[in-house]
């Protein structure tokens, strides 16, 4: 049984979903963190999906790149919520409200 | 690979070899660091006389990356950006202790950034140069770790920066997967031949790629992180914030749309016509309750996304030229002003309100008159080359046939003048609150002086960057 | 091609039969007299202190973010050692540029001293940092 390319493409839609849902509703820096990376995730999927449905590997090495800016990403985001934390004392995104709306 | 490939990535390679070498320099401690900002200039000055002196023409690197008049005209325009932005860090940094080699580093590695996000003749470079610029952005912008306000600036700017990244991705996998690849070339010619998966695949990929590039450009409703990034940030770093991404933004944007869908997105052309008349309009009315300059001024530079917008929607050879006519002259006068905000700035953050202005024509009669000139610069008044940057856009679009946006453009415009002319009130026309006048330090001056031969000189004589321009969108049609 | 795939499920089935006769067998044999000090978490032969629902060390997050770097490295690594005789000379001189970038980031954390547990944290030009900021020559104020 191959499973059907549409089938994937909704599954990595779905996740995508997810991922804009938590970065939106979450108030954790890291939980929103978290939820960009479900939200790459799902493009890696349906990027891994269409490389093997048209039969190329640009689709994976693409991959590779966003698994390298989301190290990236990380590494950045995690350094800059810790050097918040050490100021604030939190990583709440609703008490850091420093700068104005 | 090559030698002819390396030869036409021979600028971007230098200012990475560069910046490694800072790195290696800060760690290692040898030479003092008041000289850290020579090595980075000498590195964007070989990178600017390389690019001329090894003119490069074609597609390189299996046809990932294109370099013509087009990479060209933008690779000078971010390097002079990159060399004025450095320029007006050094006394910023010196005053604040924060002198660092990482400063000047990171500024080269987005640099580099853009410069690839020009040169990119595949979605996988344009991703990749995209990504170099903004997690570069996103250190400089928190770069003071003591101050919360920069931390928050620059966690805003991550956490909403990754997100449009997802947005992007996700738009690039929709037209990998409908067209079978991600070359520009090879987009144009599944879309033209038919031979496409599904035209809503690619629609749909479309529409979230212009997503990512909103958000990289400020667009209202993806602008929400402009001002407080904008303020957050160290203002030498907002004047890069407010340059860079946004030039190399609308480079990318422009060049995706020209080459790789060949302006067959009329689908979107009723949103871009919104997104363009609501980013000028809500920037300008904005802008307009703002006492602080860098507020004040990021919502101006979200405005002038809006105008931006509407040569990109346009979609023809005069409105492209006129993009890049009015990036040049943005970039410079909006560099310009910041390093002028980022002299006035006191202690602590203070002195960005425009109280701080008041008399400053009595202080400092020079600055003033820069900083004047800057702000009708900007708000499009004659003879500088704000108003021909508005001008030509304009006008390509009534050519085109929008005449109701362009009005919107020009009624925009004229609220515009209100804020813009606050600043210069304060200057000429209130009292200082003390005499002294303001120290200017060595490292600005040229950038003023380049601030002035843009808004000024190329105001009165336009025709050299208009032949560049002109030359430069041309090889993309 | 399932074939090929055949000996994922019997490995699942057999692990899954192996763990539950083993539990099955111990449950049969082994005498059962509870206690306070036996039901409590097992901490390395320590006394049970406190809550498990503490917040880490702030340091482990600087040694997660290094090790994120080194470890998306490997990934990169690792289709290019597959390929690597068909690549030849090119790819491996591509392949040390690489990691040559990567090495100038170590260099930088462990001068930066990133990477002792406790890091010595010193004014802007003094302590161990001082010749950093040697007098510099052309300041203005």
């Amino acid at each position: 049984m191959v499973v059907p390319l549409h089938h994937i493409i909704a599954i990595s839609g779905l996740l995508f979903t997810i991922g804009v849902v938590g970065v939106l509703f979450r108030r954790s820096a890291i939980i929103v963190f978290m939820s960009v990376e479900i939200m790459l995730n799902a493009v890696n999927l349906a990027f891994v999906a269409f490389s093997r449905y048209h039969g190329s590997v640009d689709g994976q090495v693409f991959v590779f790149f966003i698994m390298t800016l989301a190290a990236a990403e990380v590494a950045v985001g995690l350094a800059i919520i810790i050097a918040l934390y050490r100021n604030l004392r939190t990583a709440d995104l609703s008490e850091i409200h420093e700068l104005k709306h | 690979m090559n030698a002819a490939d390396i030869l036409s990535t021979l600028p971007e390679l230098v200012l990475t070899v560069t910046a490694l070498g800072l790195l290696l320099l800060e760690v290692m401690g040898k030479p003092p660091r008041a000289r850290f900002v020579w090595v980075a200039l000498g590195g964007v000055g070989l990178a600017l006389g390389l690019e001329f002196a090894v003119p490069s023409e074609g597609q390189f690197y299996a046809g990932m990356i294109s370099v013509d008049l087009f990479t060209r005209f933008f690779n000078v325009l971010f390097l002079t950006t990159a060399a004025g932005s450095l320029l007006i860090s050094v006394p910023y940094l010196r005053r604040t202790l924060e002198e660092r080699g990482e400063y000047y580093a990171l500024t080269l590695f987005a640099t580099v950034g853009m410069m690839f996000m020009a040169k990119a003749h595949d979605l996988t470079i344009t991703f990749l140069g995209l990504e170099l610029l903004s997690v570069s952005l996103y250190i400089l912008v928190a770069f003071y770790r003591n101050r919360v306000r920069s931390n928050e600036a620059g966690l805003k700017y991550l956490l909403l920066g990754a997100f449009s990244t997802g947005f992007f991705l996700f738009g690039i996998a929709l037209i990998y997967g409908s067209t079978g690849t991600t070359h520009y070339d090879g987009i144009r010619l599944a879309i033209g031949s038919g031979e496409q998966l599904s035209m809503a695949l690619t629609v749909t990929g479309f529409g979230l790629l212009i997503i990512g590039f909103a958000f990289k450009v400020a667009l209202v409703p993806f602008h929400m992180y402009a001002p407080d990034v904008y303020e957050g940030a160290p203002t030498p770093i907002t004047a890069f914030v407010s340059t860079g991404p946004k030039v190399a933004g609308f480079a990318a944007f422009l060049k995706v749309i020209a080459t790789a869908f060949a302006f067959t997105t009329q689908h979107w052309w009723g949103i871009l016509w919104i997104l363009a008349a609501i980013t000028m309009t809500v920037g300008n009315i904005t802008a307009l309750r703002q006492d602080n300059l860098k507020r004040m001024l990021a919502f101006s530079g979200v405005a002038h996304a809006g105008y931006l917008a509407i040569a990109i929607m346009v979609g023809s050879a005069d409105s492209a030229f006129a993009l890049l006519f009015y990036l040049a002259a943005y970039a410079i006068t909006t560099l310009g002003a910041f390093g002028i905000v980022s002299l006035i700035e006191g202690e602590d953050e203070s002195g960005l309100d425009m109280d701080s202005y008041r008399g400053l024509a009595r202080r400092s009669p020079y600055l003033a008159g820069v900083f004047a000139l800057i702000m009708l610069s900007l708000a499009g008044f004659p003879p500088t080359a704000g108003f021909l940057g508005k001008f030509f856009i304009f006008s390509a679009a009534i050519d085109e046939g929008y005449t109701w946006l362009v009005i919107i453009a020009v009624v925009n415009s004229l609220i515009s003048v209100y804020y813009y002319l606050r600043p210069v009130v304060a200057m000429y026309m209130q009292e200082p609150a003390d005499e002294s006048a303001v120290a200017v330090p060595a490292f600005i001056v040229p950038v003023l002086l380049l601030v002035v031969l843009v808004a000024l000189g190329l105001g009165l004589f336009p025709m050299s960057l208009v032949k560049n321009s002109i030359a430069a969108a041309g090889s993309l049609f | 091609m399932y074939n090929d795939f055949a000996p994922i499920p019997i490995f699942i089935i057999l692990s899954v039969v192996f763990i539950a006769f083993a539990l099955f067998l111990q449950h049969l044999i082994a005498p059962a007299k509870r206690s306070a000090l036996k039901d409590s978490p097992y901490e390395c032969g320590e006394e049970v202190e406190g809550s498990a629902w503490v917040q880490f060390n702030i340091r482990f997050y600087v040694i997660a973010l290094i090790f994120i770097v080194f470890e998306v490295e490997v990934v990169l690594l690792f289709p290019w050692a597959v390929v690597f005789k068909e690549l030849g000379l090119i790819a491996f001189v591509e392949m040390v540029v690489f990691l040559g970038i990567l090495t100038v980031g170590l260099v930088a954390v462990w001068r930066r001293g990133d990477l002792d547990w406790v890091k010595m944290v010193v004014p802007y030009g003094q302590g161990r940092y001082a010749k950093l900021a040697q007098p510099q020559d052309d300041v203005d104020h």
